[in-house]
């Protein structure tokens, strides 16, 4: 216990968040990547949900692959893309297509699930542009929401989904 | 009456108009998608540290010491608090504070707070809070709803929480059929997403200022202070951005300890729970235990209704009393019947503590009655939807609370309309193999799956019953032209926000409307975010504030530029007079201009109810009907929910777009209420305290929501015309989904949730789990006639 201070259990080094490298000093090894991300780089939009990978709140994407970022341990990201959120957001005021769409669908209400499923929809729609209906509620099915029983997040993916027609 | 494809058009085409009856976007909306948007947990503050409760273990137990030794000893600790070191009331409760901040001597649940710290960082102080020693002798819990009845009690105040009783007619009158049953539901979380979360800051002058994800600040407020000892002044509770809440964030989660570790490490404190901690640190729905008997006519038409309705409150009072009233006030559903003998008792146990979730009362006796209106439908061979309309209420009834329904009560419009909805195409032959009960699984034997189709209505009245002062305070800040609406309304992500502003616009003629910052500080009470209320409530104040704003921008207007005040109007952003002469935009025409006014709505005054249970208890009511169609595995018992349909009664649709979104996100909660949602007790202790064992709806499990109406009839004395949606969804789409398990399979199931096994294993002979369990005596009202 005594020893949970000292600055042998601490530790330092770098992640790639968004194509950009970021220090990380003096981080307990248990930290994981969503308490990194959130409360040491101030990426807050990785939202702490259930905190075991249930509920999709903090949906990254790492190495190109849809994780659950509080499952992962921030030191083991070393080396590896992470793209959270933010990364998928444009710069200023702007909004990606799937953004837009989420806010004019209605698809938003508390919104706490909202970044989760924004990088989660991105992750199925750079895989398979055209997905069924069915194909996106599997895709959706581990991103939980408790305020909008999915309709509308449905037919906001189905709108951004439209906007990518050939 | 708004047809879906009205309502589908209102909400995809028209993206420009801002006003109400407009599918206009949410304030927040943008934040919330970029990722932006300060949740509760996502604040912080200079040297901010982390705060811990530590819980009992124990559902009932006596504590003989607690050492804290352990966790100062630490690095990184930096507070520990206990029950010696609340200064003010020791106790809070909504409507009574019967609920220790910190448990000293007894421990009434398995979860309740023990002791608090603080550290420099979430583990430290995770670990300080396992440091702490807590003697217990651990005692047998009470977790029996009916033996709480006669057991010693567990609480200074006894274990009978509140009792409401309903006698009218004539207790002798039968008609010539009658259908009985038992039935029980579970006890269902919120499992909002966002954790109970806030950050208390201490400020120079021995306040404190709290921002905090709730349902109501100055509620709020009022606890704090009074168990911080200060002055309300001191206490100043912000709203900081909310989750979810549908009931769980009406009481206080850790207001009071965190304000209290602020205050005592003089440092800002932050607390986020985890879920499990979540599961612990709020109330749960009621379970509930029913005994129903109805006697009609030949016809059909209801004679008699005698019910007995046994819930288990938990340790603690919380708002038992408002489900106790609800449930006794609804229990014989939206239906007309002369004779009513109602008795319903919440009673305290060692289980944790239940209150407010989303349709209290009314969901759980919504299973019972409309179980009761199949079982009569069948014994008089007459179609389960004819019993229903033959006995529907009309404006100008009478409740069994003796209130006449001088509102609207399209009770037959509902029904007729949701019953004639078509049914969806395809069954279980065709559908997707994913689509199937059981899923991704693919468990399903394609011929042994069975479709099934259910039907229920349901009732609750909007707004707070009984008495209650209920108001709401709202004021219109008019400066240059710009204008600025402050309320401590909570938005729970309803749409409140998106709300105020289409009212402001609309009166107001502009474009942009700002919204002040909800806190108690600078603005008075809007009433809880509960009971379908804020629409009307805040509504009526926003709309009312911006009238008179209104009115004193025009005459002042008319006097400044000399032109008539009549026919002088304000439209798109400019100050237009009847015949077009005067037309200057509103920027110039009130430059220099400040404006304010602060408005308090209040409904009309209700009464409390009398011995008898009969008063005019409450302002209005809300009316909904739900088909639910399912396909049920007869072997492993697994169910997929097909479709559920629907048609509301909404007085007047305000937002299409959010009405939707209510309409959707109410079913998904009474869906997985009807086939998956239950905290699962063992002794008291709360078996499945995460997303991966307490189940709640996901894309997969969520059917597709049939809106094949919304009954507009605007509601008499509703400022907007509108009545309340958010909680009529959730209350008879739980029966619906039941009755289309009912008939899928042909069996009872008196209980919801249904599980597996209750299908499984009664279709394979075996006995139900839980028969015995409900309340073997009933004991209706008339038996206790003066």
């Amino acid at each position: 216990m005594e020893q949970l201070s000292t600055e042998g259990s601490l530790l330092s080094y770098t992640l790639r968040v968004n194509g950009r490298d970021r220090p990380v000093s003096d981080a307990l090894i248990e930290e994981n990547l969503l308490y990194v991300l959130r409360e040491r780089l101030g990426l807050r939009g990785s939202k702490n949900a259930c905190e075991q990978g249930e509920c999709g709140a903090c949906s990254v994407i790492l190495d190109g692959r849809l994780e659950c970022a509080c499952t992962v341990l921030a030191a083991s990201a070393v080396g590896r893309e992470v793209v959270t959120v933010e990364g998928l957001t444009p710069d200023g005021d702007g909004l990606s297509d799937l953004q837009e769409a989420f806010l004019a669908e209605g698809a938003v209400q508390c919104g706490f699930c909202t970044p989760g499923l924004v990088v989660s929809v991105h992750d199925l729609l750079s895989r398979n542009p055209h997905p069924t209906e069915l194909e996106i509620r599997e895709a959706i099915s581990g991103n939980l929401c408790r305020c909008t029983g999915y309709g509308r997040i449905l037919a906001a993916v189905k709108v951004a989904e439209e906007m990518h027609q050939p | 009456m708004t047809t879906l494809d009205t309502l589908a058009e209102a909400g995809t085409t028209d993206r420009t108009a801002q006003g109400l009856g407009t599918s206009a976007r949410r304030p927040d909306g943008r934040p919330k998608v970029r990722g932006q948007f300060a949740f509760s947990s996502d604040l912080e503050a200079k040297d901010m540290l982390w705060g811990q409760l530590l819980r009992s273990p124990h559902p009932s137990a006596t504590i003989r010491h607690i050492d804290v030794s352990g966790a100062w000893r630490i690095p990184g600790v930096v507070s520990v608090l206990t029950a010696d070191d609340v200064p003010g009331r020791s106790s809070y409760g909504l409507d009574y504070p019967d609920q220790p901040v910190f448990a000293s001597d007894v421990a009434r649940y398995a979860g309740e707070p023990v002791a608090a710290v603080a550290a420099d960082h979430p583990v430290t102080a995770r670990r300080a809070a396992e440091a702490i020693v807590v003697d217990y002798e651990v005692r047998e819990p009470l977790t029996d709803s009916e033996a709480a009845l006669t057991a010693e009690p567990i609480h200074p105040l006894g274990n009978e929480l509140y009792r409401q009783t309903i006698r009218r007619g004539d207790p002798a009158a039968t008609g010539v059929v009658s259908v009985e049953g038992h039935y029980e539901t579970g006890m269902q979380d919120q499992a909002f997403m966002g954790p109970e979360s806030g950050l208390a800051v201490p400020a120079a002058d021995g306040g404190v200022d709290l921002y905090i994800a709730t349902q109501w600040l100055h509620v709020d407020q009022d606890q704090i202070a009074a168990c911080l000892g200060l002055p309300l002044d001191l206490v100043r509770v912000h709203l900081a951005g909310v989750g979810g809440a549908f009931g769980a964030r009406e009481d206080l989660s850790m207001q009071v300890q965190l304000c209290l570790l602020a205050l005592r490490s003089g440092r800002p404190v932050k607390i986020v729970y985890s879920r499990e901690e979540s599961f612990h640190g709020h109330v749960h729905r009621h379970p509930a235990r029913m005994w129903y008997r109805h006697t009609a006519d030949a016809t059909g038409r209801l004679v008699s209704v005698e019910a007995r309705i046994l819930f288990d409150g938990g340790a603690y009072l919380s708002s038992s009393t408002a489900v106790t009233l609800n449930a006794a006030c609804f229990a014989n559903g939206p239906y007309k019947v002369p004779n009513a003998f109602v008795d319903c008792t919440a009673v305290r146990t060692n289980n944790p503590p239940c209150g407010a979730m989303r349709g209290f009362g009314a969901v759980q006796v919504c299973f019972a009655h409309e179980a009761q209106m199949d079982k009569l439908a069948a014994a008089l061979s007459i179609d389960p939807v004819e019993l229903r309309l033959l006995n529907a209420y009309a404006p100008g009834d009478e409740l069994i609370i003796g209130q006449v329904l001088t509102g609207t009560a399209p009770v037959a419009e509902v029904i007729r309309a949701c019953a004639a909805a078509p049914l969806p195409p395809g069954s279980p032959d065709t559908v997707p193999e994913l689509a199937l009960p059981g899923g991704a699984g693919r468990t399903a034997e394609r011929r042994r799956v069975r479709r099934g189709v259910g039907f229920a209505v349901g009732f609750k009245n909007l707004m707070f019953s009984a008495g209650f002062d209920d108001y709401s305070t709202a004021r219109c800040r008019l400066e240059d032209g710009q204008v600025t609406i402050t309320t401590a309304a909570v938005e729970v992500g309803q749409g409140l926000v998106t709300l105020i502003q289409q009212i402001a616009r609309d009166v107001l003629g502009v474009d942009e409307v700002a919204l002040g910052e909800a806190a108690t500080v600078g603005i008075g009470s809007a009433g809880s975010t509960s009971a379908s209320r804020q629409s009307w409530m805040t509504g009526g104040a926003v709309d009312s504030a911006c009238r008179t704003v209104r009115e004193r921008l025009l005459s002042s207007i008319a006097q400044r530029f000399e032109v008539p005040r009549t026919g002088l109007e304000l439209a798109s952003g400019r100050v237009v007079s009847a015949d077009g002469s005067f037309n200057v935009s509103l920027s110039e025409a009130a430059a220099g201009e400040v404006l304010e006014e602060t408005a308090v709505f209040r409904h009309p005054g209700t009464a409390e109810l009398d011995e008898n249970g009969q008063g005019d208890a409450h302002v209005s009511f809300a009316f909904a009907a739900h088909r639910a169609v399912v396909d049920v595995d007869l072997d492993l018992g697994l169910v997929k929910v097909v479709e559920v349909a629907t048609v509301q009664d909404v007085g007047r649709v305000l937002n299409p777009v959010q009405l939707l979104g209510q309409l959707e996100g109410g079913i998904s909660q009474g869906v997985g209420f009807a086939v998956m949602e239950e905290i699962v007790l063992d002794k008291g202790k709360v078996r499945n305290p995460s997303f991966t064992d307490y189940i709640i709806p996901t894309a997969l499990d969520m059917p597709p929501v049939r809106v094949e109406a919304l009954i507009e009839q605007p509601e008499p004395g509703s400022p907007l015309g509108a009545k309340g949606a958010g909680e009529p969804p959730s209350i008879s789409s739980t029966a619906a989904v039941v009755a289309a398990i009912r008939n899928a399979t042909g069996l009872e199931l008196a209980r919801t949730p249904v599980r597996p096994q209750d299908i499984a294993l009664a279709l394979a002979g075996q006995p139900s789990e839980w028969a015995g369990e409900a309340p073997a005596t009933p004991s209706p009202a008339k038996e206790a006639m003066p």
